[in-house]
């Protein structure tokens, strides 16, 4: 049987609401974090963990790469990596990160 | 012929690798437009700046509610294929009406940011801004547009659980949309 007439499981109502609920409650989390003084030395790395916790239940659940085929994930995963590659050179080649620390 | 009964060499749905591989070149797309902000944050010689105009709590129920649209998307995707065509409707609909709220919201904002002196030629963050978020404003308005046609295609009677298919590549799109945001509200919104 092929995956074009197979009928791959989909995640359940309660599963959907349930990541939808968790999804409200990281978003929250990332705006809390952002109007606390404390956490300001630790902001870039905390919401960038957060967003791509995001980025991700909607990717595996909504998307359904969970259970999906393989192929399907490398199709994604492939041009995000190499767009973090590209927007990570650029920082460096642009003198905002620096081998020594940040930049201007 | 059945949506989904066409055999191929792959053993995958053709329309959805193409959808999938759509988004993986809109991946750069969008990685190109996000590292252009990045590379020119804090290099605007006048303002006004980011932190001077971004409104943090309206992007944040903006963000909520495009968020919610996704939960609507995949609500509509059940419904679709288990035949429930008056619920298909109602969350099909519900998806479409939270994109349009969001677009609102960025319709409001831009505005806003026109009278307050900030265009896309005022500086190197109106620029980078107007074209990163207007970029995917323009992606949702197509994806409002791509629910609204399954919606009037449910009502003609054709939107059984036979094209559950062309349900679940429309909510792919719908999703990857939502995904961006959720990139572009920390690194543009929280990050700046």
């Amino acid at each position: 049987m092929t995956e074009t007439n197979a009928e791959h499981k989909h995640p359940g109502t309660g599963t959907y609401v349930t990541i939808a609920a968790v999804l409200t409650v990281i978003t929250l989390v990332e705006v809390g974090v952002f109007y606390v003084p404390a956490f300001e030395a630790f902001l870039a790395p905390i919401l960038l963990t957060l967003s791509a916790a995001k980025f991700a239940l909607v990717v595996m659940f909504y998307m359904h790469l969970k259970g999906d085929h393989p192929l399907f994930t490398a199709i994604l995963t492939i041009p995000v990596l190499i767009a973090l590659g590209v927007a990570i050179a650029l920082l460096f080649l642009f003198g905002v990160f620096t081998l020594g620390g940040s930049g201007a | 012929m059945s949506a989904v009964a066409h055999h191929t060499s792959t053993g995958l749905d053709n329309r959805k690798l193409a959808m999938w591989t759509f988004i993986g070149s809109e991946c750069l797309l969008f990685g190109t437009l996000i590292s252009t902000y990045l590379v020119y944050q804090g290099q605007s010689i006048s303002g006004p700046m980011p932190g001077e105009i971004l409104d943090i709590p309206l992007t944040s129920i903006s963000t909520f509610v495009l968020l919610m649209s996704s939960l609507a998307m995949v609500l509509a995707l059940a419904a679709v294929t288990r035949g429930e065509q008056r619920w298909s409707r109602v969350w099909i609909f519900a998806t479409a009406a939270l994109g349009l709220v969001f677009l609102g919201f960025q319709a409001y904002e831009f505005t806003h940011f026109v009278h307050e002196g900030l265009t896309i030629k005022t500086n190197l963050f109106g620029s980078t801004f107007f074209v990163l978020t207007g970029t995917h404003g323009a992606h949702v308005a197509v994806g409002v547009l791509l629910l609204l046609t399954l919606l009037v295609r449910s009502f003609q009677g054709k939107l059984g659980p036979d094209k559950a298919m062309v349900v679940e590549i429309t909510g792919l799109y719908w999703h990857f949309v939502d995904v961006v945001w959720i990139v572009i509200f920390t690194v543009v919104y929280l990050l700046s």
